[in-house]
């Protein structure tokens, strides 16, 4: 590969913050410094060049579901949103919870434009009754492990879980949802869907299980990672757990802190999700975990839906929301912090919990160039028929954001230039 | 939030609904004792013509027709010898052929005196124009039997028929522009022009 | 001659819907009771019918059983000399592959003025209105809403009551002063969602009464006359309408209540009960009725109990909703947003 050096941008990095152009060649960072030239120009003018994006949490629907999305369109639209790392939920069809699973995904994953890595089951077709075979699937690279869609929601089975993967270098995620108390609520339970007549969900049923996974991880010491935190009541808990010292971390995703319950009133059901949207106190109390540090980082839960299955009656249509295109852009503009906080969020920290030391890390010579370069005051509206997703079921249509990837970059490859992904 | 208001049944109207606007009057065609002289007098051509009928129901187009049906049953009733008719009133906004060209609410609720099979009924409007309010209320009337003969009696006709309907009884011919309204009460029939607001 | 005028209603501008009574102003709502009269009116005559919507077209457009409702829609398109489609989904060929939206954007293509939704997915009425520019009649949609029922029920409290009747006679709101009773699974009910709305608006205040577990979670913002309790006898004295809801059998099941015998106990409207309700109260019912769960069948029959009436009035209500919404041209006050 020839020489590139994106220029004119102002570096942000964990290391801090500082006006300078990067040279890449080979796959990797060569030279950072001001008024540096290359073969290739790409221009930052204006921009924040940042290590690439790490998403923890989102759906590729990839093997079984693929008229929703495949992992090579999901990956399309994780690289428009500045992502160089994306983990892939285990909830396919079949469910990622053997090695040949694993190895199928990672196989599709080889000609992505980003990083896949994948999360695998905790117990055997995600039913919560037998657990999966957690070590042969971390042989294979496999760090998260998760039912998500669902929560363990047996006590004695994840505490065994917990006790197994704690001599794994592994961390255990739960989608906490306590499925007796939420009995398939379709959205919160409270104000709005007493009005609109729509059985909800309890911030209990979310509590409960976050109560119990933090007293089983005091018990038996794993690494517990909390999926998409939606209440106050939740961060609080979390908040509480790591002052005490417990080795916890937790995510949220940027619906929950731009939403509410009260955008379900028209019945669209783009806005149903799991779990779900939440009261204006809820959506605060998740923007100060994540101003705090109670959240360690912003995950998207990209879940894409074909179209016909979002016109189903509210209560009957799947949950789920895209994120991955507009997840950066909202969190520069919803959430009032400094951008290298931001980055920490959606970067550095999220490489971290997924143990992927090539992503996320500071920029500097010699590491692998995996980058985005994001234009925060770029302005556009979000129209779901020109995202690079299958689905179209975003819940911004419409919508006016501040902030757009311009370019970014795979392991030195331009995956996207000027706001167009290359292949 | 204000408290609906039932529609008074003596409310001076036009022959069309009303548009929005003021009304400048300008001449008053026929006063109070004009129009009880016309009364009295179509009230004898009504017995005159229908001599020997007893079974004369008189039935008023709501709005503008509902006073003057009841003031002509009076009249009839009056007349020496001659048994008081059956009376009633009749709303055709759900017959009128320009639902939905114009807002139309009904007026007054319908009431018929029993079954008009082999009656006489003599319909009664304050004013007739086109003829479609007449047209409907023929169509109407079907609903509640099959008379004898209808006749009509209106106290001014101010011509610019659409249809063909003539009436029996005429107050007074009074020709008019298209630009120009007719209102009527008891108190006097007045000419003049609607001034949009 | 005459002024080439623009053809109003919903062919031009915003389509009007009766989805929810909270779409409708008190105006709109006192209009459709003084409607009903006329059209009541219309029913008792030689021929009932008028030709107010010749050439509209209604469509029926059922995905949950109901014959009753359906019918009586029908009947009062047909009396205003509409014409009716009908689709229930029990008979058609709905299957997985055919989405709501296609089956909704295949009728509107035949030309549909209006069609009346049923369906027991709430919220449906408003998906519908994406993909048709028809007027849409919500006929009860899961839980949340059935306008027409509540319509009907209110025009049988005004016709039926004094305190109504004198209401009306002095241009006050149909309901106002009145005090009505909602009794039992209001958490469930969109017959109760419906009403609530409509009584206050027409000037009563209204007290839900029934278990906890029957009760929605919240009732904040449902109306600044709203009560609830718990306690059936402190609160029967001093009905003048006692609303009455169905008790479904599962309810048992599902740890709502312990056993019917139980809620017959606490809640039913027993013979006793209505015994300490004022002389003149009335007894109502959105049927069917579950005789000897919450209604004793002699309560249900007694002079007092305007049952029947609420079903024979209710095809001349839904004549004035179909007249009020596509003939008259007349736009309603309250508007629809979508």
């Amino acid at each position: 590969m020839s020489e590139l050096v994106i220029r004119g941008g102002t570096v942000v990095d964990a290391r801090g913050s500082r006006r300078a152009d990067v040279v890449v060649a080979d796959g990797r960072v060569v030279a950072v410094g001001e008024d540096l030239t290359a073969d290739e120009i790409v221009d930052a003018g204006g921009c924040v060049v940042a290590p690439g994006l790490v998403d923890l949490h989102c759906h590729l629907r990839q093997p079984g579901q693929e008229e929703a999305e495949t992992v090579e369109t999901g990956s399309r639209a994780g690289s428009l949103g500045g992502y160089t790392a994306l983990v892939a939920m285990p909830n396919t069809t079949p469910a990622i919870d053997s090695a040949a699973m694993v190895h199928e995904v990672l196989d599709l994953g080889r000609s992505a434009l980003c990083d896949i890595h994948v999360a695998g089951a905790i117990t055997v077709g995600r039913e919560g009754e037998k657990l999966a075979p957690v070590g042969e699937m971390a042989a294979l690279g496999v760090r998260l492990f998760t039912d998500d869609g669902r929560g363990v929601q047996d006590a004695r089975l994840m505490r065994r879980a917990m006790e197994y993967a704690s001599d794994l270098d592994v961390i255990l995620a739960q989608h906490c949802e306590d499925e007796a108390i939420a009995q398939g609520g379709a959205m919160h339970e409270g104000e709005w869907s007493s009005r609109l007549g729509l059985p909800g969900q309890p911030p209990e049923a979310e509590e409960l299980m976050v109560q119990r996974d933090l007293a089983l991880a005091r018990l038996t010491g794993a690494r517990v990672h909390f999926q998409h935190l939606s209440t106050a009541g939740s961060i609080a808990m979390v908040r509480a757990a790591r002052a005490a010292g417990l080795p916890v971390t937790a995510e949220a995703t940027t619906h929950h802190f731009t939403l509410t319950h009260a955008a379900c009133a028209g019945y669209d059901p783009v806005f149903k999700v799991n779990p779900p949207l939440r009261t204006e106190e809820d959506r605060k109390a998740v923007k100060s975990g994540l101003a705090d540090g109670a959240l360690d980082a912003i995950a998207t839960d990209h879940a894409p839906h074909a179209p016909h299955l979002k016109e189903l009656p509210f209560d009957q249509a799947p949950p789920g929301m895209l994120g991955l295109e507009t997840a950066v852009a909202l969190a520069l503009t919803e959430l009032e912090l400094p951008v290298e906080q931001v980055l920490a969020l959606m970067s550095w920290q999220p490489a971290v919990i997924a143990g992927l030391a090539d992503h996320g890390g500071p920029i500097e010579p010699g590491r692998p160039a995996h980058l985005c370069v994001i234009d925060p005051t770029h302005e556009w509206v979000v129209d779901p028929g020109t995202l690079a997703s299958r689905a179209r079921n975003t819940p911004y249509a419409g919508r006016r954001l501040r902030g757009k990837v311009r370019h970014t970059l795979l392991g030195g490859e331009l995956t996207v230039r000027d706001g167009d992904a290359q292949r | 939030m204000s408290a609906a208001s039932p529609r008074p049944p003596t409310e001076p109207s036009t022959a069309r609904p009303l548009r929005g606007g003021v009304f400048h009057v300008r001449a008053q065609v026929l006063s109070a004792d004009d129009i009880r002289r016309a009364v009295t007098r179509i009230a004898h051509e009504i017995v005159e013509r229908n001599r020997g009928d007893e079974h004369l129901a008189v039935i008023g187009l709501a709005n503008g027709g509902t006073w003057l049906a009841e003031a002509l049953a009076r009249a009839i009733a009056g007349i020496e010898g001659h048994r008081p008719p059956a009376a009633g009133v009749l709303d055709v906004s759900l017959h009128r052929d320009d639902i939905g060209l114009r807002p139309v609410l009904p007026g007054s609720i319908t009431t018929i005196p029993g079954s008009l099979d082999g009656r006489v009924v003599v319909l009664v409007d304050d004013v007739l124009y086109t003829g479609r309010t007449v047209r409907a209320a023929l169509d109407a009337l079907n609903d509640y039997g099959r008379p004898r003969a209808v006749q009509l009696a209106v106290l001014v006709d101010r011509g610019h028929r659409e249809l063909p309907i003539r009436p029996d009884y005429v107050g007074k011919n009074l020709p008019t522009g298209v630009d120009e309204e007719v209102r009527v009460s008891p108190g006097g029939v007045e000419i003049g022009t609607v001034v949009s607001s | 001659m005459t002024e080439q005028l623009e053809l109003l209603g919903p062919t031009a501008g915003q389509a009007q819907h009766l989805r929810s009574i909270e779409e409708l102003s008190v105006e709109d709502l006192v209009d459709v009771l003084d409607l009903t009269d006329h059209m009541v009116e219309v029913c008792r005559r030689p021929v009932p019918k008028v030709p107010a919507l010749r050439g509209r077209t209604v469509l029926s457009l059922f995905f949950e059983d109901s014959t009753r409702t359906r019918l009586s829609f029908e009947t009062a398109a047909k009396r205003l000399s509409a014409d009716t489609m009908t689709f229930s989904a029990s008979s058609s060929s709905v299957n997985k592959g055919e989405s709501l939206r296609d089956t909704v954007e295949t009728l509107d293509a035949m030309g549909i003025d209006a069609a009346v939704v049923r369906h027991r997915s709430s919220g449906v009425p408003w998906q519908v209105s994406r993909w048709t520019s028809a007027s849409i009649i919500n006929a009860g949609d899961g839980w949340h809403q059935h306008p027409t029922q509540a319509l009907l029920d209110a025009y049988t409290i005004r016709t039926e009551h004094p305190a109504a009747r004198s209401a009306v006679a002095e241009g006050r709101r149909p309901l106002e002063g009145l005090h009505i009773g909602i009794l039992g699974d209001v958490k469930h009910s969109r017959v109760a969602r419906s009403n609530v709305q409509a009584f206050q608006a027409l000037g009563a205040t209204v007290t839900l009464i029934a278990p906890r577990t029957l009760l929605p979670p919240s009732v904040a913002g449902w109306g600044s006359q709203l009560t609830v309790t718990t306690d059936l006898d402190e609160v029967l004295p001093k009905l003048d309408v006692a609303y009455v809801l169905r008790m479904q059998l599962e309810r048992q099941e599902q740890a709502l209540v312990p056993t019917l015998r139980e809620y017959t106990a606490r809640f039913g409207l027993t013979p006793e009960r209505a015994h300490r309700m004022p002389g003149d109260a009335l007894v109502m019912h959105p049927g069917p009725m579950n005789r000897g769960v919450e209604i004793a069948p002699e309560v249900a029959d007694r002079p007092n109990s305007v049952i029947t009436h609420q079903v024979a009035n209710g095809v001349a209500l839904r004549m004035a909703v179909l007249y009020r919404l596509l003939g008259s041209g007349v736009p309603l006050t309250g508007g629809s947003d979508v």
